[in-house]
């Protein structure tokens, strides 16, 4: 019993932030059918700018508390200002091409944020974790457990919640719908479909920015944070499905608690699970769970 | 003189050029650049023949780094030290990887092929990295004293070594290219349904490519393995990956001889750049990428259409 | 006489829209059959029903005999079925000689690595399949740079050189211009007259099937709703009404 709160636990967490780190990166397909790749960058961008922040705050002193706040300021920054860069000035001017091209041209945007990093910050590793340790540890089933992880956790059903609703409930969401499931009739109808698009992908930077400044507080950043995620990610909404938000909930759960399991018996596993899990699933659904196959039409 | 005479006579020149006149005239810095240049090309080649199928991959550094390791672990587990069998082992590693990849990942186009390649490689790049004791972890492994057919292998010995191996190579990719299987991968590109409306497996053609790129990238990190002497998991890291990548978009798919020549050209301006500014080179490489994306008319595949068009080549 | 092509109960909605629904028809070796409807009445899912690019809801399709139904269309044009397209689905990359080449390669089984593509038996045959529909002067063109109308015989022609038993055509004369409709024809009927080529064509223009076609089938929503000598059945109003949307 108590192994399965143990593992069920740490299966949640990990879950959470996988969720928190995908979302961004399958909305912003499902809406424009382009795989961001500099969705790393701004991860690690959304962390580098929160953990500055929060050290230069926790440097005068004060209260601990605002620090939140902090976190939420940097990705919300990060989002609203490199996210409609890269979509209106970039990402616009390559839309009637091919997939690739587009892939390229998020993957140069990589390249150049991947430098702007190390510019910025430098490569010495940096670790802001006040948010972190100021609230503490929690014993549960005798077992010493920090809260921050449940936080994120709240987060990341909050975050769920919200898109959930906001598609589902929401006029806004409806437009997002219309757009998704196709452009044409959607301009036709009178929606302003490229300012649909900045907003989205906006929305997905600023999602992927916050992953990161929530996640700052938990361990060193270094340059190259931005790679595994994008990785994960992409794992994670494979096995989801691309464009689903559902899925990346689901393909979280399923990877946060497989994993879990599996490193619990065998920790060397910890790098494998989650590609394993991917593998298994693309093998007999190509498509992930909600993912769509496209039949051309001839 | 006939035209076969002729064919004969030039490539015997061009091969005393590179094989003897070269070494003769340039120091010994620039044959090692350009060893590590022509083996490398090797990966990029493997790269440019994928993308003649439009299928793109961020994870080719996985059979670069299959095939360095492959040897690496020969050195330093079994005591090899000799080139070609080092070489060998390098192939079989990146034939048998592609090949059991290539069986979830020839299904795959696009955004799908692309990322997959790249999880896989990221993949191996964190068990070369976490597997200390297996890998060696960021030490590495040294390819100490190699040899060639015996004989010590010298820095000049491993520039002919690569320089015939790359060559016979690239012929061999050109015989692909040529070949039905070559123009079935060139005619998914344009048009799959038409492909298996002529009765021809589009999966086939594609896992087979796939396989003979990853072998040709393999055969590049075996080489590379020798010519520096030393490996690390960096090999695998998706920024090497992203280097071949742009290495192919900027010679164009046209000529199987344009990795060779973007190859050199890169590693050079590299190697300056580097010393110069280690914290620019990935932007410079990002901003030049963005800029073929934008000014090439007809865009990154009209490097195709560059080339003259002899239709019978 | 046995049927080359037949379908039984072919059923296929989209959504609420009914492509095909309990569709039968037989065709018989060596005809010539043409099949017209108005847009919608599930002409051109009827043939990717028959190529196995869509699959149906119910229903079977045969092949002289055998159920083809579950089959992909690689498998289907390996039993001997060729197919055009509406929008011609081409190699633009390519030039036309080196499109046929692949054809001429894919009918033999022999997509291999070593040969070249390009070698002389196979050009000799290429040059004389082009010169039948007379594009033997583009071969060297580009087939991206094509115009309209030399694609659509390209991609019919790219058809006919797999050498079929059975060659479904989907709107040949589609985008072609009115006077230039019976040339295209033309052409097309010099090279399958006496090839014993099975032949069914779906065609939106009525004085088409009329002259080219020995049976016509009228498709209206996912039916079959007349079957016949081609002046009987499109001198019906009904039918005519139907196609047309007036008499």
């Amino acid at each position: 019993m108590r192994l399965l709160l143990v593992v069920g636990l740490d299966g949640l967490t990990y879950a959470s932030w996988l969720f928190l780190v995908s979302a961004g990166l399958t909305f912003t397909y499902g809406v424009l059918r382009v795989l961001n790749l500099a969705h790393g960058n701004l991860y690690a961008l959304g962390a580098y700018l929160g953990a500055t922040l929060v050290l230069h705050y926790a440097a005068t002193g004060s209260t601990p508390a605002l620090t939140y706040a902090l976190l939420l300021i940097a990705a919300l920054v990060i989002g609203a200002v490199v996210g409609p860069l890269i979509e209106r000035f970039f990402l616009r001017r390559v839309y009637s091409r091919d997939e690739e091209v587009q892939l390229l041209l998020t993957f140069s945007i990589s390249l150049i944020l991947e430098d702007v990093v190390k510019l910025v910050w430098g490569v010495t590793p940096i670790f802001a974790d006040l948010p972190y340790t100021y609230l503490g540890r929690v014993r549960l089933g005798g077992v010493n457990y920090a809260w921050y992880p449940f936080l994120l956790a709240a987060i990341a059903l909050a975050i769920g919640g919200l898109l959930w609703l906001v598609v589902t409930r929401t006029r806004l969401g409806k437009i997002l719908t219309s757009v998704i499931s196709d452009r044409e009739v959607s301009l036709t109808l009178g929606i302003n479909v490229p300012r649909v698009y900045t907003l989205a992908f906006t929305a997905g930077a600023v999602l992927a920015a916050l992953g990161g400044a929530l996640t700052a507080p938990m361990f060193s950043l270094v340059p190259g944070v931005g790679a595994d995620v994008l990785v994960t990610s992409f794992a994670v909404i494979a096995i989801g499905g691309l464009g689903s938000i559902g899925g990346a909930a689901l393909g979280s759960l399923l990877v946060g608690m497989a994993r879990s399991f599996a490193v619990y018996k065998f920790p060397e596993l910890d790098l494998f699970v989650i590609y394993l899990i991917m593998a298994l699933v693309l093998l007999f659904r190509p498509q992930g769970f909600f993912g769509e196959i496209e039949v051309r039409r001839i | 003189m006939t035209t076969r005479t002729r064919t004969v006579a030039l490539l015997l020149i061009v091969a005393l050029v590179l094989l003897v006149g070269l070494p003769l005239l340039l120091p010994e810095w620039i044959i090692f650049l350009l060893t590590v240049a022509s083996a490398k090309a090797l990966a990029v080649l493997g790269v440019v023949l994928l993308l003649r199928g439009k299928l793109l991959t961020f994870g080719h550094a996985l059979y670069y780094a299959a095939g360095a390791y492959a040897g690496g672990m020969a050195v330093r587990y079994w005591g090899v030290h000799e080139a070609l069998v080092l070489l060998a082992l390098a192939l079989v590693a990146g034939v048998a990887v592609s090949a059991i990849l290539g069986l979830l990942v020839a299904r795959y186009r696009a955004v799908y092929f692309a990322l997959l390649n790249l999880a896989f490689s990221m993949v191996l790049y964190g068990m070369l990295l976490k597997l200390y004791d297996v890998f060696g972890g960021t030490d590495g492994i040294g390819i100490a004293e190699p040899t060639l057919a015996g004989f010590r292998l010298s820095g000049l010995a491993m520039y002919e070594l690569t320089i015939v191996i790359t060559a016979l190579l690239v012929y061999l990719t050109h015989r692909f290219f040529v070949s039905p299987l070559g123009y079935t991968l060139r005619a998914i590109r344009d048009n799959e349904v038409r492909v298996e409306y002529m009765g021809v497996s589009v999966w086939r053609a594609v896992y087979v490519s796939y396989i003979i790129a990853g072998a040709l990238a393999a055969v590049s990190g075996g080489l590379i393995a020798l010519a520096v002497g030393h490996i690390t998991p960096d090999l695998a890291f998706w920024s090497q990956s992203g280097e071949f990548v742009f290495v192919a978009i900027l010679g164009g798919t046209g000529s199987v001889l344009a990795p060779v020549v973007g190859s050199v050209l890169f590693e050079f301006v590299r190697n300056y750049a580097f010393k110069l500014s280690p914290y620019t080179w990935q932007m410079t490489l990002g901003i030049v990428l963005l800029l073929i994306i934008f000014f090439l008319p007809g865009g990154v595949w009209s490097l195709t259409a560059r080339l003259p068009r002899r239709s019978h080549r | 006489m046995s049927a080359l092509l037949e379908t039984v109960g072919l059923t296929r909605f989209f959504g609420s829209v009914r492509a095909a629904e309990d569709l039968n028809m037989r065709v018989a070796q060596g005809e010539t059959v043409g099949i017209i409807g108005s847009n919608g009445s599930g002409k051109t899912t009827f043939l990717n029903l028959a190529t196995g690019y869509l699959k149906p809801e119910r229903g079977r399709i045969l092949l002289d005999g055998h159920d083809t139904t579950a089959l992909p269309p690689r498998a289907i044009t390996r039993l001997g079925v060729a197919r055009s397209f509406q929008i011609p689905q081409l190699y633009l990359g390519m030039t036309v000689l080196e499109a046929m080449l692949l054809s001429l390669a894919a009918r033999a089984g022999r997509i291999g690595l070593w040969a070249p593509l390009l070698r002389d038996e196979w050009i000799v045959e290429a040059r004389q399949v082009l010169a039948q529909f007379a594009l033997d002067a583009q071969a060297e063109r580009l087939v991206g740079e094509l115009p309209e109308g030399s694609r659509k015989l390209l991609d019919i022609a790219l058809a006919v050189a797999l050498k079929p038993r059975l060659l479904l055509m989907d709107e040949p004369t589609a985008g072609v211009s009115t006077e230039d409709k019976f040339e295209v024809m033309d052409t097309l009927s010099t090279v399958l007259r006496g090839s014993g080529i099975t032949t069914i064509f779906v065609e939106h223009d009525m004085d088409v099937v009329q002259r080219y076609s020995q049976r016509v089938l009228v498709f209206d929503q996912g039916l079959v709703i007349a079957d016949g000598e081609p002046a009987k059945v499109l001198g019906d109003a009904d039918v005519r009404r139907a196609v047309l949307g007036h008499v």
